[in-house]
């Protein structure tokens, strides 16, 4: 019993992250149509948004190791703790979350330039040549962060106070040996926060009614007088702040490197076919259900039974889902049928 | 503008084809004869006043810093050779035969290639240095799994290859060859030296859970590390196999917390270790007490380079690694001097073997008085030397691998610089990591190919 709690919510959490990164490609191909190989490349750039805050905010001085004579070597004591004492040293520890404040405006303008620059220039060209340039922009922009920062992942820690283990086992009456990392449950509610906001957002507001308008029917939209090549670019803004958050709140988990995008991306499209193309509450769902499915797939007794099952779960859904409803679990009836 | 002009005749582009081929047989041959024998030396300078190697190291993937501080490791490796600088590790190494003037009256150029820490793509370019480039010798890697394809390549082809850093058994056991040789330790080294520090540190009923890389290197270093530990009285509960650049390591550590172990071995390098340790130390793996003792992660081999991505996490934590800067013998001082001198950060241990590597080739040609690769083979082949590091060592004819002593590290606590991630906790004497070559196998294969 501890060993599946433990392995769902493993799964949520990892879930989570793939919804996160799903609901953004989803957005942009429901409203531009465009399929957006870059997507992962933007999750990579939120996530090295807080490295950047991160050796911003650890500028220090430096005091030579006196003791070594063939190389400089230094201990370093950030400016900001020799400035305001413990204060400092909190706003260091605060490094991740308070990223979010650079990543929000930064992430906008990459989304906003992107889709000026490039992306808009491809809407009446086929899905092939969309993929191949969005694949080649991410690949200039991975390897623009290589040259930046290097190619070593580079190391990002959570807020000491949630730095360690919840003791999650007690909280529903399990063994109380059984624990979770805090950040990761944070990082499960963040992604609940931001997905509902995503909603919320095209739900409840005008400006969100008019997008899923243009969605459904773009041509109508645009016949009432409303500019709605505008909107769809905001909207893509929009998913490229959703993915830089991700990233952000991401580093604590896995230490950030140049190719952090490419991991997910392959991933992410896999999750966005499984909840059906343009479906957003299908990429919520699907991401949740494919984290789910890959924890405990990697459960111990799975593997001995299945072994290897862990690393082919995700696309072994993938293949049946396609087979048996290639419009995925909630994609409109018709779409990739025919 | 036409491609293609229409005056010209069938005749004419026959007559250039066979002028061309002409002229190809006419040119330099890749493969040279030696003289008053049936034999070939590859790329052989002749009356060259040059002679050039070919540096194979991984220069995009994720392990492409790494292959940067081999390169610088090389590039200072060719001046002292050709007698500049200030001469690094050519003061120290003995027996020596090189003399600062080159090798055989001969400078040393180098061509490089990108290893891309792939198999097919490391083969490929160690391919294009040989053929197109002239390198008569070729070095470098940072993984067994691209060791094992090069080494076997230059077999083939009969161009020596020396190893860059790379810790699978079977890269001088069940797939070793006669043209390739290994400096570095490996992963029954490792076990060997690790296992008493293991036992006295954390006491001899352990219960142990093993997650390993799934490839060749993984493979080695679990079953190495699983032979030294149990010889000890640890049980290993599972071992698990991950797939390499898991990323998040989370649904392989979860079951890791009921399993009942109360050690956590992670046989992971690079990126994937940093990642695996990290995420472990999350969740909370050094806090826990199991079996009414303090849970304890290993990481059986260790890079400083790689580590620095794990920041705190590695603090406390146990390992090997074949070199490391602060050693205070003259060799890795003379080398640390020089490394940090030109480029102002100390070397790597990929760095330290890369270099030692194109010193000892090079010595041996030199001392073998030939690039014939047969003779530098046998030059190189039960090779005993000093001053390089590592104390006294020997390259072992059986298998080509080098015998020297061990360093277990540790994760340190309190760090002077941010070069100072590991503190030395022993150097594990030569003889206590030797072994029978007969136990993993494999052939050499012949001197001549």
């Amino acid at each position: 019993m501890d060993a599946i709690f433990i392995q769902l919510l493993n799964g949520l959490d990892k879930g989570g992250a793939y919804a996160l990164i799903a609901l953004g490609l989803t957005l942009v191909f429901g409203t531009l149509g465009v399929v957006n190989f870059a997507h992962g490349a933007l999750f990579m750039l939120g996530a090295f948004c807080a490295v950047a805050m991160h050796q911003l905010l650890n500028i220090s001085e430096k005091v030579k190791d006196e003791s070594i004579t063939f190389f400089e070597a230094f201990k370093e004591q950030p400016y900001l703790e020799i400035w305001f004492g413990d204060t400092g040293t909190a706003i260091l520890d605060y490094a991740v979350p308070i990223s979010i404040l650079l990543a929000i405006p930064v992430m906008l303008v990459i989304g906003l330039v992107m889709e000026r620059g490039l992306i808009r220039h491809f809407y009446r060209r086929s899905h092939a040549e969309q993929i191949l340039v969005t694949f080649g922009l991410a690949i200039v922009l991975q390897e623009v962060i290589k040259v930046l920062f290097g190619a070593n992942p580079l190391p990002m820690s959570a807020p000491e106070i949630v730095s360690g283990s919840a003791p999650v086992g007690s909280w529903v009456g399990l063994g109380s040996g059984l624990v979770y990392p805090w950040w990761r449950l944070i990082y499960l509610l963040f992604s609940l926060v931001v997905i509902g906001g995503v909603f919320a957002f095209l739900r409840f507001t005008t400006y969100g009614m008019v997008v899923r308008a243009g969605m459904y029917d773009r041509e109508t939209v645009g016949l009432l007088g409303i500019n709605i090549e505008r909107r769809f670019t905001i909207v893509f803004g929009l998913a490229a702040v959703v993915a830089g958050l991700a990233g952000v709140m991401y580093t604590p988990i896995v230490p950030p490197d140049y190719h952090l995008g490419m991991e997910f991306l392959v991933l992410s499209f896999v999750v966005v076919v499984v909840g059906g193309m343009g479906s957003l509450p299908g990429a919520v769902l699907a991401g949740f259900l494919l984290g789910v499915l890959q924890s405990f797939a990697s459960m111990n007794e799975v593997t001995q039974l299945f072994p290897g099952i862990d690393q082919i779960i995700i696309y072994l859904v993938a293949v049946v889902v396609l087979l048996v409803r290639p419009r995925g679990l909630l994609g409109r009836k018709g779409l990739m049928e025919t | 503008m036409k491609l293609v002009d229409n005056k010209t005749s069938r005749r004419t582009l026959l007559k250039s084809g066979t002028a061309l081929a002409a002229a190809s047989i006419a040119a330099p041959s890749l493969f040279v004869r030696k003289a008053g024998a049936a034999v070939t030396v590859v790329n052989d300078p002749g009356d060259s006043p040059t002679v050039t190697f070919g540096f194979n190291v991984p220069q995009t993937g994720a392990y492409a810093d790494e292959g940067a501080d081999e390169l610088r490791a090389y590039q200072l490796a060719v001046k002292h050779i050709n007698g500049e600088g200030d001469g690094g590790m050519l003061n120290t190494m003995s027996p020596k035969s090189l003399t600062g003037a080159g090798i055989l009256g001969k400078k040393v150029e180098y061509v490089t290639g990108d290893t891309q820490t792939k198999s097919d793509a490391a083969r490929a370019s160690a391919k294009r240095m040989i053929e197109k480039d002239g390198a008569i010798m070729i070095s470098g890697g940072s993984s067994s799994g691209v060791a094992v394809a090069v080494q076997s390549l230059a077999q083939e082809m009969g161009v020596i290859f020396m190893c860059g850093l790379t810790h699978s058994n079977d890269t001088t056991g069940k797939d070793k060859r006669r043209y390739g040789f290994r400096h570095f330790f490996n992963a029954y080294m490792s076990g060997e030296a690790l296992a008493p520090v293991l036992a006295e540190e954390y006491g001899k009923d352990r219960k142990a859970y093993h997650l390993t890389a799934d490839y060749t290197w993984g493979w080695t270093q679990e079953e190495s590390i699983k032979n030294a530990t149990e010889a000890l009285g640890w049980e290993t509960v599972e071992a698990v196999r991950t797939p390499l650049g898991a990323g998040d390591f989370s649904q392989y550590l979860t079951p890791v917390l009921n399993s009942g172990a109360d050690v956590l071995i992670l046989n992971h390098y690079g990126k994937d270790m940093v990642n695996s340790l990290t995420q472990a130390v999350q969740f909370g793996m050094r806090d826990m007490q199991v079996n009414g003792k303090q849970f304890e992660i290993v990481v059986p081999l260790f890079s400083r380079l790689m580590a620095q991505g794990a920041g705190d996490a590695i603090k406390g934590i146990l390992g090997t690694t074949n070199w490391h800067w602060s050693l205070t013998d003259a060799g890795s001082q003379a080398f640390v001097k020089s490394f940090g001198q030109e480029y102002g950060f100390p070397p790597s241990q990929a760095a330290h073997t890369c270099y030692v590597q194109a010193l000892l080739y090079a010595n041996a040609c030199e001392q073998a008085g030939t690039f014939y690769p047969p003779d530098v083979i046998r030059a190189l082949e039960g090779f005993e030397f000093d001053g390089m590091g590592n104390g006294p060592t020997l390259y072992r004819a059986a298998d080509h691998q080098c015998f020297k002593d061990v360093l277990v590290v540790r994760g340190k606590e309190n760090p002077t610089s941010q070069f100072d991630l590991l503190e030395i906790v022993q150097i594990v004497p030569r003889a206590q990591v030797e072994y029978d070559p007969a136990i993993f196998g494999g052939e050499l294969g012949p001197y001549e190919v």
